[in-house]
């Protein structure tokens, strides 16, 4: 009993323990990656959607970064995607066609972005804070709108040409190198994160949510870590929105919308935040949940939506990956009693 | 010149009116409800109801709306927000962006997606020459009614019992519970106040700013700009901020069409930078 027990609680008896234990993959985790792999010959006919789902995850795990970490609440997220999925859209129509590169170099303009406006967050309140980002945000909606010379506009910009990944894979229509790609993309880049998290500067960040005034008077350069991890999320979500114009080569007004930043929120908080994975099962359930409620009302499906919304504040604190944790802990517990057989 | 500057002034009033509403919750009860919208729009969409099926006056629209969002108000805050007042910022948004989703659907679904008209009562219609400048009636209706509306507001909160009962239990609940103030009436009275004012701001813009399901989603952007820009501790702060966001962008739209909303946001987030409390709030150690 006490080895099942210690199987969902590892190495939690030491301090070191305490703090290495989240740092070890656990054998779900990897399964997790292996499945997605194979999803690959096992589903060819859904790749489509995976890959939707690869790079939404990828744009919520940059969301948890600032807001499950940090707690820096943003309404205006989706500036970074957006300006990602520009600068790689622009840099494939005018002949720069290597898709890492592209990814690098829209990863890097909307970090620059982020670093910029990351001081503007260092002051005011959470509704200072919020008005800023969707400010931001607005903004380059309508400056995207506006020089629709260079963004074709409300038309979208067209004629994206990407070349063959890593000079081998070229892009097939089915999605198959699409969703390898994305996938892929999406590893490399949890990892870094996971690693990120579980590193000290990760603890820090996490101090800094729960108490930013006694981290300063600790001697923590608070500011200065808040523009840090600001600016890598705003790098993961650039780079989320490269790999959708990549993708999909086609890029449209619609991924500066406002409703992009409230679906990133919405899909972290259903998922569970201040928790990876939660990125990543959040997408993956709210993506399902999309596709089965537009089935049914096309029309209507944010009812819905918005309902859900509701009653995981109400009721589910913690979301997905909150339940799955209460559920776990009450199981450890039985099983401790030996209360089951 | 004169003209455009007329309208922004009505265009903000009537901003004002609808922001008020959240300056008193979002200010007073520090709850950040961005669902504010949805009550303007049940006032609002009330008054199209009421005057083309049913051919209800347009003056009696103007406390039916008042009225019903206050008791809307006043059932979703008893059922649903009060218990989201002692959770965090986050949970308060998010919240209030599902009650946006939802309302959006469900105003779609049992209204339809279109664009709802009314028709003013002749007695609001036309111009008539005013210093020398031909104003609308009904803007300078809404003016007028506006006005009256700030003034009192600003008396019942700085100048009576409930005013400073309710600034006592929002500083400090639990010792204003220990003097005896019934702080969770106060709270459902104000919050239903608020949202009152929100229905008001729909009926009265709803020929200036037009009313569809998207109005609460439309609007937000431009509510949180008017209190955030003045600020959430006095009331002067919103007034003087939706008159200056409210001619800057009839004037903007007029002059130099292909800016369009761009002066607002910027507007708002160089205030922003420059003073994080708002142009007229004062820093708060919360």
């Amino acid at each position: 009993m006490s080895l099942l027990s210690s199987y969902f609680r590892p190495d939690t008896a030491t301090a070191t323990g305490t703090l290495l234990a989240p740092a070890r993959w656990r054998p779900l985790e990897i399964l997790f990656w292996l499945v997605a792999a194979s999803l690959l010959w096992l589903a060819p006919s859904k790749v489509l959607l995976l890959n939707e789902i690869a790079i939404l995850a990828l744009f919520v795990l940059s969301l948890d970064l600032i807001l499950g970490y940090a707690g820096i609440v943003s309404l205006g997220h989706g500036a970074f995607l957006g300006l990602g999925a520009y600068v790689a859209g622009l840099l494939g129509k005018h002949g720069f066609t290597d898709p890492i590169a592209g990814l690098l170099v829209a990863g890097a303009v909307s970090g620059l972005l982020g670093f910029v406006t990351s001081f503007l967050l260092l002051r005011g309140s959470d509704l200072t804070k919020l008005m800023v980002t969707l400010g931001v945000a607005l903004i380059l909606r309508e400056l995207a709108n506006k020089f629709s010379n260079i963004t074709g506009g409300a038309d979208g910009l067209t004629g994206v040409v990407i070349g063959p990944v890593l000079g081998l894979f070229e892009f097939d229509i089915f999605g198959k190198t699409a969703y390898a790609y994305s996938l892929a993309v999406l590893f490399v880049l949890f990892y870094v994160a996971r690693r990120l998290v579980n590193s000290p500067y990760g603890l820090l960040l996490r101090a800094i949510k729960g108490n930013s005034l006694r981290t300063g008077a600790m001697g923590v350069p608070t500011n200065r870590r808040l523009v840090q991890i600001y600016t890598i999320a705003a790098i993961y979500a650039g780079i989320a929105g490269a790999l959708l114009a990549q993708t999909s080569q086609f890029v449209s007004l619609d991924v500066l919308d406002f409703h992009r930043s409230a679906d990133a929120l919405l899909i972290l908080v259903l998922g569970g935040s201040g928790h990876l994975w939660g990125a990543v099962i959040g997408s993956i359930a709210f993506k399902f949940m999309y596709d089965y409620l537009a089935a049914i009302t096309p029309q209507y499906w944010q009812f819905w939506l918005g309902l859900v919304l509701v009653l995981i504040v109400l009721f589910g604190k913690g979301g997905i990956l909150g339940f799955v944790q209460v559920a776990r802990d009450w199981l450890a517990h039985r099983l401790k009693q030996g209360g089951v057989p | 010149m004169l003209t455009i500057l007329f309208d922004g002034f009505a265009y903000g009033m009537i901003l004002f009116v609808l922001a008020c509403g959240l300056s008193v919750t979002l200010g007073l009860m520090n709850f950040i409800n961005l669902a504010h919208g949805a009550f303007a729009m049940a006032g609002g969409y009330l008054t199209v109801v009421l005057m083309n099926r049913f051919g209800v006056s347009f003056f009696l629209c103007i406390p039916a709306g008042f009225l019903v969002s206050a008791a809307l108000g006043i059932l979703l805050e008893r059922t649903l927000y009060v218990r989201l007042y002692a959770r965090s910022h986050l949970d308060q948004v998010l919240f209030s962006i599902g009650l946006v989703f939802m309302a959006v659907s469900g105003i779609d679904y049992f209204m339809g997606a279109q664009q709802q008209l009314i028709t003013l009562p002749p007695s609001l219609q036309g111009r008539v020459n005013l210093f020398g400048i031909q104003v609308g009636v009904y803007r300078l209706f809404v003016i007028a009614i506006c006005l009256v509306l700030a003034l009192a507001l600003q008396l019942v909160l700085t100048r009576t019992r409930f005013g400073s009962q309710l600034r006592a239990a929002v500083d400090d609940a639990r010792v204003a519970r220990g003097l005896g103030i019934n702080v969770s009436l106060i709270f459902t009275f104000t919050f239903a106040f608020g949202s009152g004012l929100a229905g008001l701001g729909g009926v009265l813009g709803a020929e200036i700013l037009g009313m569809d399901p998207t109005f609460p989603l439309k609007f937000m952007i431009y509510f949180l700009v008017v209190i955030s820009v003045g600020g959430t501790t006095t009331l002067t702060g919103p007034l003087l901020a939706s008159i200056l966001l409210g001619i800057a962008d009839v004037a903007g739209k007029y002059y130099v069409p292909t800016v369009g909303s761009f002066i607002i946001y910027t507007i708002m987030v160089v205030v922003l930078i420059l003073r994080p409390q708002g142009l007229f709030g004062r820093a708060t150690t919360r």
